[in-house]
């Protein structure tokens, strides 16, 4: 028997039965269709997150106060100017400083809440603050203690209705007035910290007029940036030596953390591959089930077919000529429905990802080659798996005994 | 002068186990049936006469004995080799014609050619030449549920002739059939064994048919009781 005249008539038989052979096929077409969305969507939230999480810059270290410590020292401006010193911390090429709080942002007729971050001008080189109109904070504004404010897009749109041309205006944030000089560009809404309903003050005005801190030099978050991504290790650690000698807690616990943006990338990581991992297995749990419907219309159908096995055995059909042509039908159904199941799955996914963005969520889901191949190969694995046994059955009967059955 | 025996069974004994009691369908038969005879096999049920066509067909082997078929023992062949001789050397016309349903009459035909592992090109030509040579010219592409019941047999006995075997084993080939396809299919059969000098077994129990063929062979409790 030649492929070309197996695979003609294992399509014979299965069209002979059209009803059977669609819904055993949709056992295999809605577990590889699953299976792809999953991995899709899985991979899909993955590499958002990851660009997300990238876009901040990887060669940032984030430092607070905490640690293992039972009674950590908060973080100073001290601090600060240590690390900002060339011959302690030669890795660190920028240094910025917040203080942070929520507070109420109020013009005539409006108003709002947000997040209120004290900054210094190095706060522009470590984040991505890009101005949509207006100037950066400048160091006189922040050495005069000025009454100076910086708006998010949302904030501003909230208060004004509009973006443009509030350069000069004022508002009042916890009751004390501020002058707009500049409004941020508008960053999207999928960003883990929402730069948009932020407002940036000068550090000094922030603590001396909005958030009163026990320490006068107290700060909330050090933003160190590393010279390059390749620095990060050692810029890490010349930040807890610093730290450490100046919280003397060189012989006990750090009462300081510090993450770097590696350190959420591979949080994210563990998290969303665990994640695809976990939708992809339940998937795979609706494939399998498919692939018993499968072995159970095959035994079926060889049950049905006893006498054609028996008159093909009269024939001249070897053993193994029976087994093929059983073996080719159940791949038949499996390939099939998985073909069906690819290209199921990646329309599903794609409509989620439209949900999703309709819902403002980044997701793009992303169909890999290798999920196809897997899905491909698994789905013939899973024919051949479950037809094994019903096709054996058949290649096992004997003509003489097939024959006799009506 | 030698004879050119085609079928040769020496003492060929069958024992079925059906569960504890043990069958004795064949006990010791011998026949002998020379090229190009036309041969009818009859009994009554119970005597062994499917036993004997099914092992004269290669479809089982016998528990003891030889049996050869066209001087090659097959007594002791595996399963493999016994498929190899029901392809080349046997071909088989069943009472109920055993066709495959959604196939072409045709592609029916080309069946036992298939498993020759035969080229397309040859297959159709010598499936075509079958079809005609049993006055089916005009019917190659019907599906059996087009043809009455006498083409159906005509499909089958092209398909039995087709790989041009030593043997042509009929198991009531007109059983299902009226009188009239009957004696047609009858006269199809024995016409060929003229032309063609194709050995005809007929397994049947229709006197009438019997009377048809040269020789007759008498089965009864798993041996020949008589010939004539």
């Amino acid at each position: 028997m030649n492929i070309w005249s197996l695979l003609i008539e294992a399509l014979e038989s299965l069209s002979a039965n059209k009803m059977r052979s669609g819904l055993t096929m949709l056992g295999i077409v809605i577990g590889v269709a699953a299976v792809i969305a999953m991995l899709g969507i899985g991979t899909g939230t993955e590499e958002s997150i990851t660009s997300e999480i990238e876009s901040i810059g990887t060669n940032l270290l984030y430092i607070t106060s905490g640690g293992d410590a039972t009674n950590p020292e908060p973080l100073t401006l001290a601090d600060v100017s240590a690390m900002q010193n060339i011959e302690l911390a030669p890795s660190v090429e920028f240094t910025a400083p917040i203080i942070q709080g929520r507070g109420d942002i109020v013009i005539p007729g409006e108003s709002t809440t947000a997040n209120i971050i004290g900054i210094t001008p190095d706060y522009f080189n470590v984040q991505n603050a890009d101005l949509a109109e207006g100037m950066q904070i400048s160091q006189k504004q922040l050495d005069d203690f000025e009454s100076v404010v910086i708006l998010g897009s949302t904030t501003a749109e909230d208060l004004f209705g509009y973006t443009n041309q509030l350069v000069g205006e004022t508002v009042r944030i916890n009751g004390e007035i501020f002058k707009i000089i500049g409004v941020l560009e508008e960053q999207g809404g999928s960003h883990l910290t929402n730069m948009d309903e932020q407002v940036l003050v000068p550090l000094t005005s922030a603590k001396s007029r909005l958030m009163k801190r026990e320490n006068p030099n107290e700060v909330d978050l050090i933003y160190a940036q590393a010279r390059s991504a390749d620095d990060v290790p050692q810029a890490e650690e010349e930040v807890s030596q610093i730290l450490r000698s100046r919280h003397r807690s060189t012989l006990g616990e750090d009462d300081f953390d510090i993450m770097s943006t590696q350190t959420f990338l591979d949080m994210a990581s563990t998290v969303t591959s665990t994640l695809t991992l976990f939708l992809g297995g339940v998937a795979g749990i609706s494939l399998l089930v498919g692939g018993i419907g499968i072995m159970n219309i095959m035994l079926v159908t060889v049950v049905e077919r006893t006498r054609e096995i028996g008159l093909r055995k009269a024939m001249g059909a070897r053993r193994s000529d029976i087994l093929i042509q059983f073996l080719v039908e159940s791949s038949f159904l499996s390939l099939g429905g998985g073909f069906i199941g690819i290209a199921l799955g990646y329309m599903i996914s794609f409509f989620i990802g439209q949900i999703a963005s309709g819902s403002s969520i980044t997701l793009n889901p992303v169909i890999q080659w290798n999920s196809i191949l897997m899905a491909t190969l698994f789905s013939a694995a899973v024919g051949l798996f479950f037809g094994i046994f019903p096709a054996n059955r058949a290649a096992s009967l004997e003509p003489v005994e097939a024959l006799r059955t009506d | 002068m030698s004879n050119d025996w085609v079928v040769e069974a020496n003492t060929l004994t069958k024992t079925y186990q059906m569960g504890e009691i043990e069958v004795h369908a064949l006990r010791g038969l011998s026949m002998k049936i020379e090229r190009g005879e036309v041969v009818s096999i009859m009994g009554p049920s119970g005597s062994g006469k499917s036993t004997l066509m099914n092992i004269l067909g290669c479809l089982d082997r016998p528990s003891t004995g030889d049996y050869y078929l066209d001087r090659e023992n097959v007594a002791y062949m595996n399963e493999n080799q016994l498929a190899m001789i029901r392809n080349k050397k046997v071909g088989f016309v069943f009472q109920s014609f055993n066709l495959l349903p959604r196939s072409t009459a045709m592609s029916n035909v080309e069946l036992p050619l298939r498993y020759a592992s035969m080229s397309a090109g040859y297959r159709h030509r010598f499936a075509q030449e079958a079809l005609e040579s049993v006055g089916l010219a005009n019917r190659l592409y019907h599906r059996p549920n087009e043809l009455s019941g006498g083409q159906q047999q005509r499909v089958a006995i092209a398909r039995a002739i087709v790989n041009n075997p030593s043997i042509l084993m009929a198991d009531e080939p007109t059983g299902n059939l009226d009188s009239k396809s009957g004696d047609e299919i009858m006269n199809l059969l024995l016409n060929l064994n003229k032309d063609r000098g194709t050995t005809l077994i007929i397994v049947t129990h229709d006197p009438e048919i019997a009377d048809l063929t040269e020789r007759v062979i008498y089965i009864r409790d798993g041996k020949v009781e008589m010939e004539k």
